[in-house]
């Protein structure tokens, strides 16, 4: 099966053209966010204030990368267990986020929510983390930087490969 | 009495953390290529070449196998006739503070990421050098201090299991708990696994056995024959589950299964499994 090019920001109809099983290879601006960046952003959205990036057909990645070495842009940087931002991801699908990336399964919420606004859950390989960092071409901490490893980041990637695990149309990939 | 410089041990420990991290021990690439190599699904096989390859890019190109370089387990198997000589500026520190300066190095120099919160519930403040370990002491006779470092990620820990069984509970009922756990660890583990089993002890006790076991060669079975045949049992209803190389379908969800036993009360059969994920780091020195 040949992959599918992803260019970020991602529009409606490039979501709605995916399916369960598609092999994608994503480009473009990510941002990276993992369980305490997505609580304070659900907080942010709750007051009423701006986030530290445009969610608007944007791409959020569920990592904590390693610290770069010597002469690299990033550590390893592979997905996180993806069902731990289940409470949250719903709120910034309503709001405009077109995919997510992790590994592992969602909860039936953020398959309706996947549905109901057009957006798409990718799974990307856990525990490939050294391999994956190779797609990612810049990296820079823009929020929350207090967190560490779970700092927001705006990474830059390149053929970076995944799936569509959820579809939006309510298919996944673990259903078969 | 042996005694062992404070600094020789914590740069052990450090040696250990790095390794670990990025060279993953030849049983399990080789437990992972033979699985590629025997795969019916082209998708499971293709994702098995990429942990593969992924073994090799970190150990050659000095990046982490994984960016959750874990929580710190440290099995130490302290001789009776061995004690730590403590600096001369840190009067009364001890085996277990070396341990922790020895990570605390070694995630810094290493470039691993610190992912230890100093209070589990009360603000999570990253302690922001992967302290502390959590350690496990056994003494035993002689003068040498053997010292094995786990990298443990979270999200496989985060799916291991416990339960009390009746005493009267056979076989049959522990396997299907525990197939039926590694079921429910799913996609979210990273699978395929290396499953540890604890069997027997108290309810701490067979926690610990589970992840004990994880510390066996990959190849290496039960010696005793009863454990053995479960072991195999079990690997094969495991992997009869076609869950997968990352849950999404096939032959390999799991490498390995080892169980580790222990005497326990006569109204009590507890059993833990500890979920352990492909990328299973650990290193072994002997100071």
């Amino acid at each position: 099966m040949k992959a599918i090019g992803l260019e970020s920001p991602l529009t409606c109809s490039v979501v709605r053209s995916l399916r369960a099983g598609d092999e994608v290879l994503v480009s473009g601006m990510v941002y990276t966010a993992r369980d305490m960046a997505h609580k304070r952003l659900c907080d942010l959205l709750t007051a009423g204030k701006d986030l530290p990036f445009p969610l608007k057909g944007a791409i959020i990645y569920f990592v904590g990368p390693s610290p770069a070495g010597p002469g690299q842009v990033i550590g390893a940087a592979g997905p996180t267990t993806s069902s731990r931002m289940d409470d949250f991801s719903p709120r910034f699908i309503a709001a405009g986020l077109k995919a997510m990336i992790g590994k592992g399964y969602r909860s039936k919420e953020v398959r309706e929510a996947l549905r109901e606004y057009g957006a798409v859950h990718l799974a990307t390989i856990g525990g490939a983390g050294a391999m994956l960092s190779r797609h990612i071409v810049s990296a820079e901490v823009i929020a929350f930087e207090d967190l560490g490893p779970e700092a927001v980041r705006k990474l830059q990637v390149v053929d970076f490969p995944a799936v569509v695990a959820y579809d939006s149309y309510g298919n996944s990939v673990y259903d078969r | 009495m042996r005694r062992i410089e404070f600094d020789t041990i914590a740069r052990e420990v450090e040696s250990l953390c790095i390794a670990a991290c990025y060279e993953l021990n030849d049983d399990v690439l080789g437990a992972i290529e033979q699985a590629a190599r025997r795969e019916s699904n082209p998708t499971a096989a293709g994702i098995l070449k990429s942990m593969v390859e992924n073994a090799h890019v970190a150990s050659e190109q000095r990046i982490p196998l994984c960016q959750d370089t874990g929580l710190t387990v440290v099995f130490v198997e302290q001789g009776a006739d061995v004690a730590v000589k403590p600096p001369a500026d840190r009067r009364g520190a001890t085996l277990a503070d070396a341990v922790n300066a020895g990570v605390a190095s070694g995630y810094e120099k290493g470039f691993l990421r610190k992912s230890i919160v100093g209070d589990p519930l009360n603000g999570r403040k990253n302690t922001g050098s992967n302290t502390p370990a959590v350690m496990h002491l056994t003494v035993v006779p002689g003068d040498k201090l053997k010292l094995t470092v786990m990298a443990k990620g979270g999200g496989c820990e985060n799916k291991s299991q416990f339960k009390m069984f009746k005493p009267t509970a056979d076989r049959e009922e522990i396997i299907a708990w525990v197939v039926e756990a590694v079921r429910t660890a799913g996609a979210d583990a990273c699978p395929p696994f290396v499953v540890g089993v604890g069997i027997g002890g108290d309810f701490e006790l067979s926690c610990l056995l589970s992840k004990k076991a994880l510390l066996r060669k990959l190849s290496e079975s039960n010696g005793d024959a009863f454990y053995a045949a479960i072991e195999s049992d079990l690997l094969s209803k495991i992997n009869a589950l076609g869950l997968g190389p990352q849950g999404l379908g096939g032959d390999t969800t799991a490498l390995a299964v080892m169980i580790e036993t222990a005497p326990c009360h006569i109204a009590s059969l507890p059993v833990a499994v500890n979920i352990e994920c492909h990328s299973h780091r650990h290193k072994t020195a002997v100071i």
